[in-house]
């Protein structure tokens, strides 16, 4: 399992996992545009690298979450796939191949504001890792 | 936590730990159940910890959980030592209500709802990733942002009574442009003039009861009378100026040398220069989303004179009020017999002000403000109006709808085999939607009574029933 959904009243939680810290945040870029919309309708056209930063583990998937969302939000960009370069408690690069929004072709599932901080996990579990992320919408 | 009730509508939550006021919750004994269910209570304590808050940390009566601050909660701060939070505010700044009403009485339109809703549906742009019909350059985006409703009026979307009758006549002067980001303008460039998606709506209504005979007259109110509300905010614009400062505050949050309970909670001196900076931002914000609500409702006028084939001397259409529900406000006060500048910030909280207040349009002055709560799509939405009570209680505050009782996702399991527009038809309203969940997430028993949170603060005296709005059609993003 690459992530699931719990619930929260007015917004929506995610649970993502992944064996190693690379593994976890390719599935948590899978994860967000798997809400977005479908993922199976999307090509690789283009790639870009970016680069994050954060305090811990934590602020660095909230920062590499609200980088991509703002791919999608700010930019039309759809992401499907992630290729992290390197990754550290408070630093990472990736690669993502992205798409550009195209109404005629891609569905949108939903709309999602922002990631929050509220409540934000990001632990080392016997299989790899699991981190916890509230999505306002 | 220890919970003491203080009379048939407040509770207090005792000043423990590290709680700098106690916390005080509006509610009915068979509310608190639900609300005991969630964190809320805990997010309550969590406000009232944060430097220079005065007197209590407030729970409306439609209050649920939120991120950090939670949804219905009010906290006000020393102007002079307190703090200014983004999580305080929410992501959507300035998200509100407008009221107009029209002098079109139900025979007028029942027979013509289908083609109200089809043009109303297909001339508002609404739903994830909808663009205006008014593309800005830079510079007059900026515009927007420094004049909020009157960049609109001036653009004839409008009329000088819309501005007088918006709170803070549409426009909060401490806009300043230059501490907006490029990603936050990008992202408001294209958005003007939409709707939105989820719970933002606009809807043709019938005014059902009137509870206040002189409140009512006063706000030009009638039962029978059809009114046109919208829902709506700053858009994208305004999320992405609150993630921006969640951003840098969180990174610079050791500066203010308090352990955060949450990271959703990071803030900064109202007088830092940080602190200033996002108040100049979030102002710009809210004044985005005024030039929206008043686009917006100056369009639906037209679509509906037009579907109607009727003049504006027919429609008469006139804005009653336009309130803000996610925002911090600079506002005098009186606090332990003094008056004091403070920063009240209300996520999911609507200002109540009373009769006789400066800031009432001259108009409404001696009957108080009008406060405008929405309720869920399928039952009715109230006016209320402003009272002293508010003023001494709630830092003259009160609530802003009928708050989520269910998650979206609960929602969708509930409905599944459930035609939630076929339902809504039989009881008479029409409902057009985009989003493909919408409906489902935003189904009538998703949300708490609105009648009852209402009752709360009528019961309370923190601002009084003058009218209820039942729906006829509606349109959501």
């Amino acid at each position: 399992m690459t992530y699931r959904l719990f619930d929260h009243t007015a917004d929506f939680g995610m649970e993502i996992f992944g064996k190693d810290l690379k593994d976890l945040f390719c599935n948590a870029q899978y994860a967000l545009f798997d809400q977005i919309t479908e993922l199976a309708s999307i090509k690789n056209e283009n790639k870009k690298e970016i680069k994050v930063i954060g305090a811990d583990l934590p602020d660095l998937m909230i920062n590499w979450l609200r980088e991509l969302l703002y791919l999608w939000n700010g930019k039309e960009l759809l992401v499907n796939k992630t290729e992290v370069i390197y990754i550290k408690d408070n630093e990472m690069l990736a690669v993502v191949y992205y798409v550009s929004y195209d109404p005629d072709q891609h569905l949108i599932k939903k709309e999602i504001k922002a990631v929050t901080y509220h409540q934000i996990e990001v632990l080392k579990i016997s299989s790899g890792y699991r981190a916890r992320v509230i999505f306002d919408l | 936590m220890e919970i003491t009730q203080i009379d048939n509508y407040l509770w207090e939550l005792a000043k423990t730990g590290n709680m700098n006021v106690p916390g005080y919750i509006y509610t009915t004994d068979a509310m608190l159940e639900d609300i005991k269910k969630e964190e809320t209570f805990k997010q309550v304590a969590n406000v009232a910890a944060l430097p220079g808050i005065l007197k209590g940390s407030y729970a409306m009566p439609d209050i649920h959980w939120g991120y950090g601050f939670p949804i219905g909660g009010v906290a006000a701060f020393d102007w002079e030592t307190g703090i200014i939070s983004p999580g305080g505010v929410g992501y959507d700044i300035n998200c509100g209500v407008r009221l107009a009403a029209t002098s079109l009485t139900e025979k007028d339109i029942k027979h013509h709802l289908e083609s109200i809703a089809n043009a109303l549906y297909n001339n508002i742009p609404s739903g994830v990733g909808s663009k205006g019909s008014i593309k800005l350059s830079d510079k007059e985006e900026k515009e927007v942002l420094r004049d909020g409703s009157k960049w609109a009026v001036k653009q004839g979307l409008g009329s000088n009574l819309d501005i007088l009758h918006t709170e803070d006549h549409g426009c909060m002067e401490a806009a300043d442009p230059d501490f907006v980001s490029d990603k936050a303008l990008e992202r408001g460039r294209k958005q003007l003039g939409t709707l939105g998606s989820g719970n933002h709506f606009l809807e043709i209504g019938r005014v059902d009861k009137i509870y206040s005979k002189d409140a009512a007259n006063v706000f030009g109110l009638f039962e029978g009378q059809i009114t046109i509300m919208l829902h709506s905010g700053s858009r994208g614009l305004g999320y992405q100026v609150c993630d921006d400062f969640l951003l840098i505050m969180s990174r610079e949050s050791q500066k203010l040398g308090i352990k955060l309970p949450d990271r959703q909670l990071v803030c900064a001196m109202i007088h830092s220069e940080l602190g200033m900076k996002y108040f100049k931002a979030m102002a710009c914000a809210a004044n985005y989303a005024w030039a929206n609500r008043q686009i917006l409702m100056h369009n639906a006028g037209e679509i509906l004179m037009q579907a109607l084939r009727i003049s504006p001397r027919d429609l008469q259409m006139r804005l009653v009020y336009d309130v803000c529900h996610n925002i911090a406000k600079k506002e005098q006060h009186v606090v332990d017999g003094e008056k004091k500048w403070v920063c009240v910030h209300r996520k999911g909280a609507t200002r109540a002000f009373p009769p006789g207040h400066i800031s009432v349009p001259e108009k409404y002055r001696a009957i108080g403000q009008p406060i405008l709560i929405p309720g869920d799509m399928g039952t009715e939405s109230y006016v209320l109006v402003g009272t002293e009570k508010a003023m001494e209680l709630t830092f003259g505050s009160t609530c802003h709808g009928a708050g989520r009782v269910m998650s979206r996702n609960q929602a969708l399991k509930e409905s599944k085999g459930r035609s939630i527009a076929r339902e809504l038809e039989d009881k008479g309203i029409l409902v057009r939607w985009t989003g493909k969940s919408t409906l489902a997430e935003e189904m009538p028993e998703a949300y708490k009574d609105v009648s009852k949170v209402v009752d709360v603060v009528d019961g309370a005296g923190i601002s009084k029933k003058v009218a209820k709005i039942k729906p006829m059609v509606v349109v959501k993003g």
